[in-house]
C-alpha cells in the first residue's frame, strides 16, 4: 500500500498526539517529539509500526508531536492519519 | 449494564478529545455519552470514531454505562460509525433525531449483522433513541416499542425547540408537552425516560429546579454537559432517608397483609394499595444500587 498524499491526525492538546504522515522512498521513518521520549519513545514507535505493518505500508515518513497520549490514542491517531493518506 | 441500570446522570464527552474520554470515569456520573455527532466537526468524524473505538477497547470504565451517540444513518457518517464502533462493544447507542420505528429497526438489523460478523453476543447492545423533532415526539410509543434493544427514550431539547421555531427557556413550557409525552410513552413501553441537558453550566440552582421538575414528570435521569452538574442531579434523584424508611415500612406491611390474606393495608393512617407498594419497591431497589 502506498500513501497518496500527506495527511495529519490528532491535535496539540494535552493527552493527544499530532501525527503527520507523508509518502517517501526510504522505508519507514519516524521522528518523535515527546516529553516522555526516554521512557516511552520505543513503545510509541512500536504502536505506530504495528499499524503501518497492518496496512502493508513499506514507505512512510512520520512526524509525531506527543502531548502525553496514552496507547489507545496513539493507535487511533496513527490509524486515522494513515487512512487519510491512503484514500 | 442493562435495562435496569442506574441512569441518574449521563455525561456528554466530545468523542474527539482523548483527555476528556480517558478522564470520564473519575467524575462519578452513572453513564457516559461518547459523542460522535454534534460535538465533532465534519472533518474529524473519521478521527473521532476511531478514537472512541480504541478507547472502548482499552480503557477500563469499570461500572460506567458507556453509550455512543452516533451520527444519523441518513448522513454519510452514521453507517461508518456503526461499523467502526460496534465491534468495540459500547453498552448502548444513542440515535439522534429518531423519527419513527422503521429507523430503529434498521439500526437494530445493522447492529445484529455487525455483532454476528464479529462473533459478539447478538442483541446485547442497547438503543436509546433521541426524540428531537415534533414527529419523533409524536411517534414516541412506536419508537419505544420498535425493538427489544430500546432501553430508554431521551429528549433533545435544543434541537426540538429549533424544530418548533421557538427559543429554549428556563421555564421550559415550550417542551413541556414533549417531555410528558415521552414519559408516557416510555412508561407504557417499560423503558427509561431520560431528560435533556441544562445548558447554563454555572447555574446549579436552576439545574436543581429543572431536575426536580422533570423528576416529578416521571424522568429517571438527566443528561449533563459538565462534571460539576453531576452532584446536583444525583442529589435530586436519590431517595431520601425518609423515603427509604417509609418504603421499608410499606413493604413490611404489604408482606404481612399478604401472608394474612388481607387486601388493603394502611400505613401511618393512609391507605396503601398496589401502585404505592410498587413505588416503594422501586425506591428500595434503587437505593440498593447506590
Amino acid at each position: 500500500m502506498e500513501l497518496k498524499r500527506t495527511a495529519i491526525a490528532g491535535t496539540l492538546e494535552s493527552s493527544d498526539i499530532r501525527i503527520i504522515v507523508s509518502p517517501n522512498q526510504n522505508g519507514i521513518e519516524i521522528e518523535l517529539q515527546s516529553d516522555v521520549e526516554k521512557q516511552y519513545g520505543d513503545k510509541i514507535k512500536e504502536i505506530m509500526y504495528e499499524e503501518i505493518k497492518k496496512k502493508n505500508i513499506e514507505n512512510v515518513h512520520i512526524e509525531a508531536l506527543d502531548q502525553g497520549a496514552l496507547d489507545y490514542a496513539i493507535k487511533a491517531r496513527i490509524k486515522t492519519a494513515l487512512d487519510r493518506a491512503i484514500q | 449494564m442493562g435495562k435496569n441500570s442506574l441512569r441518574r446522570s449521563m455525561l456528554y464527552i466530545p468523542g474527539n478529545n482523548p483527555g476528556m474520554i480517558q478522564d470520564a470515569n473519575i467524575y462519578g456520573a452513572d453513564s457516559i455519552l461518547l459523542d460522535l455527532e454534534d460535538s465533532v466537526v465534519v472533518s474529524e468524524k473519521d478521527a473521532a470514531r476511531k478514537l472512541v473505538s480504541e478507547a472502548l477497547r482499552e480503557i477500563d470504565f469499570s461500572n460506567l454505562e458507556i453509550t455512543v451517540r452516533i451520527n444519523p444513518l441518513t448522513t454519510e457518517f452514521g453507517q461508518k460509525d456503526l461499523e467502526v464502533v460496534v465491534p468495540s462493544q459500547p453498552d448502548a447507542l444513542r440515535l439522534p433525531k429518531t423519527e419513527n420505528a422503521k429507523e430503529v429497526k434498521e439500526v437494530d438489523k445493522l447492529l445484529s449483522k455487525i455483532e454476528k460478523n464479529n462473533n459478539l453476543e447478538i442483541g446485547r447492545i442497547e438503543i436509546m433513541p433521541m426524540l428531537e423533532t415534533a414527529l419523533g415526539v409524536l411517534n414516541a410509543y412506536e419508537i419505544a416499542t420498535s425493538s427489544e434493544r430500546v432501553s430508554a427514550l431521551t429528549i433533545g431539547g435544543e434541537d426540538l425547540t429549533a424544530d418548533l421555531g421557538v427559543k429554549r427557556t428556563a421555564s421550559g413550557e415550550e417542551i413541556f408537552t414533549a417531555r410528558s409525552s415521552i414519559v408516557l410513552a416510555a412508561t407504557a413501553a417499560g423503558v427509561d425516560a431520560l431528560d435533556t441537558i441544562y445548558s447554563k453550566v454555572d447555574d446549579i440552582e436552576g439545574l436543581i429546579e429543572e431536575t426536580k421538575f422533570i423528576k416529578q414528570l416521571g424522568f429517571s435521569g438527566k443528561a449533563v454537559i459538565h462534571p460539576k452538574q453531576i452532584k446536583a442531579v444525583h442529589q435530586v434523584f436519590t431517595p431520601t432517608e425518609e423515603e427509604i424508611s417509609e418504603s421499608k415500612k410499606i413493604i413490611k406491611e404489604a408482606e404481612k397483609a399478604e401472608s394474612e390474606g388481607l387486601g388493603v393495608i394502611t400505613v401511618n393512617g393512609k391507605m396503601v394499595d398496589g401502585p404505592i407498594i410498587d413505588r416503594a419497591r422501586k425506591i428500595l431497589n434503587y437505593s440498593k444500587q447506590l
